[in-house]
């Protein structure tokens, strides 16, 4: 039976997406992690005896959070519907699933949706015995000034922070230790984003946001939040200097010698061939204050459908992070050899 | 013929009522959400409301309480996202305050509207005036209490008419929560989707009570 399918995406019925999405990830992951319960993916071979990471968010914005799962990154992920938190009883079947007996860390984007449902997660988990901690992603400098970081949205900066907590994973033998290092993951973690066309939503076709032909948001959320203003359309290279200078502006002190894993991350329609220009357009900037590049990500791995737009993220590596950095991961969204 | 008080059955039917607007006003909660936030609201309500429908219908009621707990545990389940959590906790948490009740009245109805918001506020940290949904129950729990005497048809007009004007008067807030608090100044003028989402709750409570 055809459906109406007016964003013209390739699918099958609009009102099915997360759950088909779902069922095509577990696909990609060539039996190294499976399905739990009503959507949660679970990596198969976890170390035993160990504190588990578990992520979680919405779908619509693929390949995060679920395609995170794998070896040196996430346990397991909880996936919602389209744009919309897993609902509690799909947190508990993850932590459920990724738990073995030294409990479970929550790591996810600080939205209200998601802040309630993970929490009413942990509170089902607990009354099932499962120790939970939760550290809240929340990278986006353009979302509330430094003195309200509660009030920040989690973005890009999920990428890295992920990564080193799942490393993390593979080391400690504590839950506390692990909620140590992806909170200083999340304290060493920057984001600005830019926006200059709105995705749509799969099921109506309509867009998520307004924006104008001739006009950028800068600071915009992924999906579609307001941010600092709306700037003229510009170059590459002047919209590079002005997302390092939102950057540099915040509370994360970056002095010369510094190094940082720098992520480019398009929002879904972004063409690499303007990640690679804006990358080109930052790097002098970079070099300009001595601060250094330890690895570059250009990649489009946190993004809203359609949604043109780009963000920077920098994650500053002092010894402990880096060298949580340096061990290698594989999962669908993010690979490092 | 206005009702005066309702059995599990009708509070089934008046639950089915509310789906069933709900569902039907998915397109206005959809926009109402599109200017402030991502335009998802309306959906996860349909999406919410179509797995109560499903869970109401399933067999018959056990309870008053039971019908409430129902619905919240279904749109919980099934929508996820703040509104999930939200509203599943709102029919959670209003139907206890009916545990025993055999039949639903206006001091029901208020018990009902009081122990719902408690929960959400609890659970989301909002307070009136912070443009989210708790500017329609709050209004209509307080207005509840003060009928909570009076007819079960005049004291759920009352309380219609309360929701719609808090709803009304969230235009002018500034948001404090969600994705609209991102926009600052930016939303005033727009009443919180999740609020409109209440009124259409409660007047379909009011249609079916009065009818």
């Amino acid at each position: 039976m055809s459906q109406a399918n007016p964003a013209k995406k390739i699918i099958n019925n609009p009102l099915k997406c997360a759950d088909e999405l779902f069922e095509g990830l577990v696909l990609a992951y060539d039996g190294k992690a499976r399905r739990v319960g009503t959507r949660s993916i679970v990596m198969n071979d976890l170390r035993p005896n160990a504190p588990a990471l578990l992520v979680g968010g919405g779908a619509g914005h693929e390949p995060i959070y679920h395609g995170l799962v794998g070896k040196g990154m996430a346990d397991g992920a909880a996936v919602g519907e389209i744009f919309a938190a897993p609902p509690p009883d799909i947190v508990l079947e993850a932590a459920q699933a990724v738990n073995r007996g030294k409990g479970v860390l929550f790591l996810y984007g600080n939205y209200a949706g998601d802040v309630m449902n993970f929490d009413i997660g942990a509170e089902l988990a607990e009354e099932e015995g499962i120790t939970v901690k939760t550290v809240i992603i929340a990278d986006d400098v353009c979302s509330a000034p430094p003195d309200m970081k509660h009030n920040r949205r989690g973005v890009a900066g999920l990428v890295p922070i992920t990564k080193i907590a799942g490393a993390a994973a593979q080391t400690v033998d504590s839950l506390e230790e692990l909620a140590r290092i992806a909170q200083k993951a999340c304290d060493h973690t920057r984001t600005v984003g830019v926006s200059t066309k709105s995705g749509s939503i799969p099921a109506t076709g309509k867009p998520t946001f307004e924006l104008a032909d001739d006009v950028i948001g800068l600071g915009m959320g992924i999906h579609g939040e307001k941010g600092v203003g709306l700037i003229p359309m510009c170059t590459a290279d002047e919209l590079a200097a002005k997302m390092l200078e939102l950057l540099f502006a915040d509370d994360l002190p970056l002095a010369a010698g510094d190094e940082i894993v720098f992520f480019v991350n398009s929002l879904g329609a972004t063409h690499m061939m303007e990640l690679l220009i804006l990358l080109r357009g930052a790097k002098p900037i970079l070099d300009a204050r001595g601060i250094k590049i330890h690895q570059t990500i250009v990649d489009n791995i946190v993004t809203c459908q359609e949604m043109a737009g780009v963000s920077f993220s920098i994650t500053k590596l002092d010894a402990e992070l880096k060298k949580l950095w340096d061990m290698p991961c594989e999962s669908v969204g993010y690979t490092k050899l | 013929m206005p009702k005066a008080n309702l059995s599990k059955d009708e509070v089934k039917a008046m639950l089915l009522l509310a789906c069933e607007r709900i569902i039907a006003a998915e397109p206005m909660l959809s926009q109402a959400d599109r200017d402030l936030g991502d335009g998802d609201h309306g959906m996860g309500m349909e999406r919410g409301m179509r797995a109560a429908t499903e869970k109401l219908n399933a067999g018959e009621v056990e309870s008053i309480e039971k019908a409430f707990s129902t619905v919240g545990m279904a749109m919980m389940s099934s929508m996820g996202g703040a509104s999930g959590a939200i509203f599943g906790t709102f029919f959670r948490n209003g139907g206890k305050a009916l545990n025993g009740k055999e039949t639903f009245d206006a001091a029901g109805l208020a018990a009902f509207l009081q122990a719902g918001v408690d929960g959400v506020k609890q659970r989301g940290g909002a307070a009136i005036g912070d443009k989210t949904c708790v500017d329609a129950m709050e209004p209509a729990a307080t207005k509840a209490a003060e009928v909570a005497t009076q007819s079960l048809p005049d004291a759920i007009t009352a309380v219609t008419a309360a929701a719609e004007a808090g709803t009304e008067a969230s235009k002018a807030m500034v948001a404090k929560f969600g994705r609209a608090k991102t926009l600052g100044e930016g939303c005033i003028g727009f009443p919180d989707a999740g609020a409109c989402s209440v009124v259409v709750i409660i007047t379909a409570f009011r249609d079916f009570i009065v009818a």
